[in-house]
């Protein structure tokens, strides 16, 4: 578990005047976590491009937000779970799941879809079914419960890691444009109030955990994992919704998630210019004797903090009083900018805000490529990440468990190139993909980081959207370690450019670092969530070949039929988009049967159209400045 | 003629039936909040899908104890038609309104997957649109769908011709590949596959919106 370093103790003391007393240096640690202000990373995520027509939200709250045209959002956002979910998978998962779904509903966005990207240990490892079975039944139990169904995602395979998991959870919400709310504490006296769950001991110092890395006894970690309760978080959400639709109830909300209370109340004021009272003693407790220090660090599920104007207490208390939760006024806000916390009578902290929230140490870590450079030949080959008949098994074993279907809007489920959901309110059709190319990262990361995004759009692609922005993940081992550092730095500067070339601003992610046990780090993994918009009366394509007869072309170049077996190839930029391009104008004009690519092959996609159809699909390739190549026909039993 | 759709805090199917019912047939459709009482004068009451009170106790259990289950009980009585999805039919056995009991499946794992099932029987107001023996696509998505009943009660469905509709391959152990019945009355149906989810041939087929058909059917004449 890290604790401030003797520096950041410094930098504490100097900021505040004085010692801190144990209730602030936890909230320091916690704030001023890895996890919590992204210490090691924050210098190299400021060069990716978060701005563009659509974007009405970038990065900084709990989600971004896309406008989809006709007054209608998306919110979505990726997160990660991974130190909880190798302690303890099944509730690591399964918070994961709620904490992200917390994100997506506390904008006013009403989730609709989910999607995971998992990494796990080799398939022979002892640990690796027990962690795939939990971690797998954790998401199912929670997302299936919430009625957000799963819709897509991807499993992976290979020893490294062995000692470290990657789940990693993204959910996809709709709103209306005109109605985004803020984490923001807003209005001098007015309430600050506390609803959902009562708070207990669990996931004390989780951020600190996950900003850690592993050694033997994580297993005596597993009391900082917390503990998901589904149905509550589903009647939070309906609450939230429907106390969002009372014009003006609600000022700021902001998700109680890592570091719970001390973040929400932190970051509300900081985003306001304003300061909070809180009232410790006010706040439902599920066990008696917790201190203030447990009551302000704990990480228990399912609560929100919100600001209301006051006066308007009774009407939402009606909401949640319905919803059978907790509604609790434990504070105001104040125009001090500092926030103060009572527990029976006695004053137990007081911080100001900005120290905590914005003066976290940024740290310039030290960067070193490696002496004999990453190219694939001199390591031997790198082993697949896992045998194709395996994942297949696999695949179907993941998808059974999760409700894929609910909310009747899924056109396009798991096992697609990309999913696809109807959006209700419009009748748009939004896709999305999760992907990672760890064996590439590794190999070049600069390289790999581009080809993620590259294969992201192009998934996006084969269903025929039009990809318009991206949430990310970024996995990575001990940044303390120049070399995972320099992996960092490359994979970031790889998804800028890639997310600049293929205009997909990123309006958010999450960064989880000290991805090592015992010292073994686990290869860079970033993973790159897309979303992608269906132009309007445009049916989506899949993957598989539909009629025999059909014809089977290859759109880009033949060559890197090979995959990668020496270095990871740079991507020729202008063939990429020419064959993406031209992939989705072929759908749009309803010439094609079905749209695949090949993980391991850039800037190459398999089609398949009627043979009436060719003339058209030929003319299109050549005004498009795109090759082809024509593969054959449809037989029975035709594959790729 | 008026649809009402019961909502437990842990419906998560009942905006999907709504839709259903709203925006695909037409029909007047309201929710019903589980603490109430209150029927509001429905032709047709509807048990959705989802996790009722969390199910953290037996699927259903606590659900079949609420305040609008002793409504929708004498509602039965009085012969009205009540039909229960998934979450629905598990509280309608919990709630005695059907035989038997959902157990979890033989794999102890939730299944999610398209399901085939076949028709037994075409002469109830759920099924009356459907050709006899017909071959249904619909979908299942349950932890808790391993129907069971001791070999007594399973004569009497079958003497009684309760059974509605079986799977063709059956996914989660149902005695009998049993997927749904129906009471002695014929007034009551549940079942564990999803009519609403395939009700659209954009989601893959709409096999399940002659079950809604048929109730309208029923209700007209």
């Amino acid at each position: 578990m890290s604790t401030l370093t003797k520096d950041e103790h410094q930098r504490v003391v100097k900021a505040i005047g004085r010692e801190p007393n144990a209730i602030e240096s936890g909230i320091f640690t916690v704030m001023w976590s890895e996890h919590c202000c992204y210490k090691s990373s924050k210098r190299y995520l400021k060069q990716f491009p978060t701005t563009g027509s659509r974007v009405l939200l970038g990065p900084g709250e709990n989600a971004g937000i896309l406008d989809i045209g006709d007054g209608i959002a998306i919110a979505f956002k990726i997160e990660s779970h991974n130190h909880p979910s190798f302690i303890e998978p099944y509730q690591g998962a399964a918070t994961g799941v709620g904490g992200i779904l917390r994100d997506i509903f506390t904008m006013g966005a009403r989730p609709v879809a989910l999607m995971d990207s998992l990494h796990f240990g080799e398939r022979s490892h002892p640990r690796t079914q027990y962690l795939l079975d939990g971690v797998v039944s954790g998401i199912g139990g929670y997302g299936n419960c919430m009625g957000i169904p799963t819709i897509g995602g991807e499993t992976h395979f290979q020893e490294c890691y062995n000692g470290n998991i990657l789940v990693n959870a993204f959910a996809l919400g709709v709103m209306r444009s005109n109605k985004i709310f803020k984490g923001i504490a807003k209005g001098v006296g007015n309430p600050v109030i506390l609803v959902g769950s009562k708070t207990g001991r669990d996931g004390i110092h989780g951020a600190s955990m996950a900003s850690g890395a592993f050694d033997a006894d994580s297993q005596s970690k597993r009391p900082t994992v917390q503990v998901g309760d589904p149905f509550t978080e589903k009647k939070l959400m309906e609450a939230c919704l429907e106390a969002f639709q009372i014009e003006g109830a609600i000022i700021g909300i902001q998700d109680m998630g890592a570091a719970g209370f001390t973040c929400s109340s932190f970051e509300m004021s900081a985003r306001a210019d304003t300061g909070m009272v809180l009232h410790l003693d006010k706040i439902p407790l599920r066990e008696t004797g917790m201190t203030p220090y447990e009551i302000m660090l704990s990480e228990s599920q399912e609560r929100m903090l919100l600001v209301a104007p006051k006066g308007r207490e009774a009407e939402l208390k009606k909401v949640f009083e319905k919803w059978e939760l907790e509604f609790a006024v434990v504070g105001e806000v104040i125009a001090e900018k500092k926030v103060q916390g009572f527990f029976n009578g006695e004053k137990v902290f007081e911080l100001p805000v900005k120290p905590v929230t914005d003066e976290a140490p940024i740290y310039e870590r030290a960067v070193a490529s490696p002496q004999n450079g990453r190219g694939l030949s001199p390591l031997g080959p790198i082993p697949p990440m896992l045998h194709p008949r395996t994942y297949q098994d696999d695949e179907k074993f993941i998808w059974s468990q999760y409700d894929h279907m609910v909310g009747a809007n899924t056109i396009v489920g798991p096992g697609a190139d990309a999913a696809v959901i109807r959006i209700r309110e419009n009748g748009a059709l939004i896709a999305m993909t999760v992907d990672s190319k760890a064996r590439w990262c590794f190999a070049d990361p600069y390289w790999g980081a581009v080809h993620t995004v590259a294969e992201a759009a192009r998934n996006l692609s084969c269903v025929g959207a039009l990809p318009i922005g991206v949430t990310d993940c970024l996995n990575f081992g001990n940044p303390e370690n120049p070399e995972i550092m320099w992996e960092l730095a490359e994979c970031c500067r790889g998804l800028a450019e890639a997310c600049r070339r293929f205009e997909t601003p990123v309006t958010g992610g999450n960064v989880s670092l000290y991805n090592e046990t015992e010292g073994k780090s686990i290869w860079p993994t970033p993973v790159v969530a897309m979303v992608g918009l269906l132009p309007v009366g445009v049916n989506p394509v899949t993957s598989e070949f539909k009629e025999d007869g059909d014809l089977i072309y290859k759109i880009g170049l033949v060559t890197g039929d090979q995959g990668l077996e020496k270095t990871i190839p740079p991507l020729d930029w202008d063939l990429e988009l020419k064959v993406q391009t031209f992939c989705r104008e072929a759908i749009a004009k309803g010439l094609l049967q079905s749209a695949h690519d090949d993980p391991e092959i850039p800037s190459q996609i398999v089609v398949s159209l009627k043979p009436e159809n060719e003339t058209k699909f030929v003319a299109l390739a050549h005004t498009n400045q795109c090759p082809l190549t024509k593969k054959g026909v449809v037989v029975p039993g035709t594959k790729y | 003629m008026k649809f009402a759709v019961i909502q437990f805090p842990g419906s998560n199917c009942d905006q999907d039936c709504l839709y259903v019912l709203r925006d695909i047939l037409k029909q007047e459709a309201v929710l019903l909040w589980h603490d109430s009482a209150d029927l509001q004068n429905a032709d047709c009451i509807i048990l959705p899908g989802g996790f009722s009170y969390g199910d953290y106790l037996r699927t259903g259990a606590c659900a079949a104890r609420s305040p609008i289950m002793k409504a929708v009980s004498a509602f039965a009585d009085r012969g009205g038609l009540v039909l229960g999805i998934c979450n629905g039919f598990q509280i309608l056995c919990e709630a005695g309104l059907l035989p038997g009991v959902l157990m979890r499946n033989k794999n102890l794992k939730f299944i999610c997957d398209d399901c085939s099932l076949t028709l037994e029987r075409t002469d109830t107001p759920f099924t009356a649109r459907y050709k006899p023996g017909a071959k249904i696509d619909m979908p299942i998505a349950h932890m808790d769908g391993n129907y069971y009943i001791d070999d007594a009660g399973l004569k009497r469905l079958e003497k009684n011709n309760q059974i509605v509709f079986r799977y063709a391959n059956n996914p989660n152990g149902a005695k009998a590949d049993i997927a749904g019945i129906i009471n002695e009355k014929g007034n009551v149906l549940g079942l564990m596959p999803h009519p609403e989810r395939a009700s659209e041939e954009v989601l893959g087929g709409k096999e399940g919106l002659e079950l809604f058909q048929s109730i309208i059917l029923s209700l007209r004449a």
